[in-house]
């Protein structure tokens, strides 16, 4: 890193995660990648972390500090809810993680997604980037991977989608984030949260459609070679 | 991902970053707010934008808010920053209706409070990243002022913070005048507006727009009368 850093440019994390409203809950989703440097360290970590039975956070950046937050921050649901008597609802939630981020601005290097649902709001998604602003929004993308993913989302978000639309949304988003995106990769997993529960989702790689030079997944190099002659490229 | 300590000279007057909690850079920002007072009330714009560094990362971001019976506080900066004033301000608020003496704090005491907060922040050298526009009408009577991250504080009849000191104040200083109509207002500032999202690279194409009347009512006495 150069010593004359532009001190207003944000660090790049490594991941990409989404939350994304629809008519009855959230979707939220991320990739697996879990980098050191160049390294991969873990290439199927879950980053979308409970926190309660309806609310669950997308973790981007430090690893180390997403997962300390979102332990704090569950603690403190958990009383709450022993002392609410009711489930937490999704803002108290978004709040805590808020209060933690903006406090401890100056240390910690995550950007959350708190996304969930409950009985008086319905579907809630909530983006909380580097310092710790609390923004509800219909949808919310974060990590390295969400650069590439503006104008995809500008173009392809639409109110009101159903719930088999809005998780295909948050897959392809997700696969064409890890295309192009060093820091994202591995498997997508998705979380869908509505007034009948949560379900966990899984996309490992051949599942995903394919983009733009990519190829087909073949099981081993031995079967290309012993295929009929393939055609000449066209250089 | 690497992380180098910033390099400092030896000599420093700052300390090592280490050594203290203080805001060192503003991350998600939202820029230029400008009002002006006008006949009957306070007329305050801000764009809805909020950008992370170059990014122009948020578009429906709310830079202005209304709060107690008098005061509408606007902010340009770091907006998390701004969401714990709003935080300070509620908590404001509510001890002063605790009193529950029927007075109630005006815009130019909310104005001192924020003056006051703004400054002790920058002598610890841990500032409220934000430039804040506070506009109000009490009694009939219409006050304006503003509040740096330093502490620079002045009221005047027309403020505007960021980019807008330099594009939208030449522009007040030769169109305001007292007495403004509510319409001639509306034109003055969307034109101050304008000029920034051409000359302002982090505008965005979404304005906001806040109008603080005399309280409702003097309006229906008035109508009565």
């Amino acid at each position: 890193m150069d010593l004359d850093m532009n001190v207003n440019a944000p660090h790049s994390m490594g991941t990409t995660i989404i939350g994304v409203t629809y008519n009855g809950g959230v979707v939220l989703g991320a990739d697996s990648r879990t980098s050191t440097g160049m390294y991969v360290a873990n290439r199927a970590s879950d980053k979308i972390t409970q926190l309660t039975d309806n609310v669950y956070v997308c973790r981007s950046g430090s690893a180390a500090d997403s997962q300390i937050v979102s332990d704090y921050v569950r603690y403190f649901l958990h009383q709450h809810t022993i002392q609410l008597g009711q489930p937490a609802t999704v803002k108290v939630a978004a709040n805590l993680i808020r209060l933690l981020s903006y406090n401890n601005k100056n240390m910690l290097q995550t950007g959350l997604i708190v996304g969930g649902w409950d009985k008086y709001e319905g579907g809630k998604i909530y983006g909380i980037p580097l310092g710790g602003t609390l923004i509800e929004q219909p949808f919310a993308i974060g990590g390295s991977g969400s650069s590439y993913l503006y104008g995809f989302f500008d173009q392809a978000w639409k109110e009101g989608m159903t719930k088999e639309e809005a998780e295909q949304l948050v897959v392809k988003a997700v696969s064409l984030a890890i295309a192009r995106d060093g820091a994202s990769g591995g498997v997508v997993r998705t979380v869908v949260i509505n007034s009948d529960g949560v379900t966990r989702n899984f996309y490992p790689g051949d599942k995903l459609q394919l983009w733009h030079d990519e190829l087909e997944p073949q099981h081993s190099l031995l079967d290309i070679l012993n295929a009929p002659s393939p055609e000449p490229m066209n250089i | 991902m690497n992380f180098m300590a910033l390099k400092q000279p030896e000599n420093s007057l700052l300390g090592s970053e280490s050594d203290s909690q203080r805001t060192l850079y503003p991350y998600v920002t939202g820029t230029s707010v400008a009002a002006l007072e006008y006949k009957d009330g306070i007329l305050m714009a801000a764009d809805m934008g909020g950008s992370y560094g170059s990014t122009l990362r948020y578009k429906s971001v709310e830079q202005m808010k209304p709060f107690g019976k008098h005061s509408l506080l606007g902010a340009s900066g770091e907006i998390s920053d701004f969401q714990e004033i709003l935080h300070y301000l509620d908590e404001l608020i509510l001890y002063d209706n605790m009193w529950d003496d029927g007075n109630s704090l005006g815009p130019k005491e909310v104005h001192n409070y924020l003056t006051r907060v703004m400054y002790n922040r920058r002598n610890k050298f841990n500032p409220l990243w934000n430039s804040l526009v506070l506009g109000g009408v009490k009694n009939g009577n219409k006050y304006l002022g503003t509040v740096s991250m330093i502490g620079v504080n002045f009221e005047d009849n027309h403020v505007a913070t960021g980019f807008g000191n330099h594009l939208a104040r030449p522009i007040l200083r030769q169109e305001w005048h007292e007495n403004l109509s509510f319409e001639d207002g509306v034109k003055l500032l969307e034109k101050c507006m304008h000029v920034l999202l051409y000359r302002d690279r982090s505008a965005v194409n979404k304005l906001q727009v806040h109008i603080f009347l005399y309280t409702c009512r003097l309006h229906l006495l008035d109508k009565s009368s």
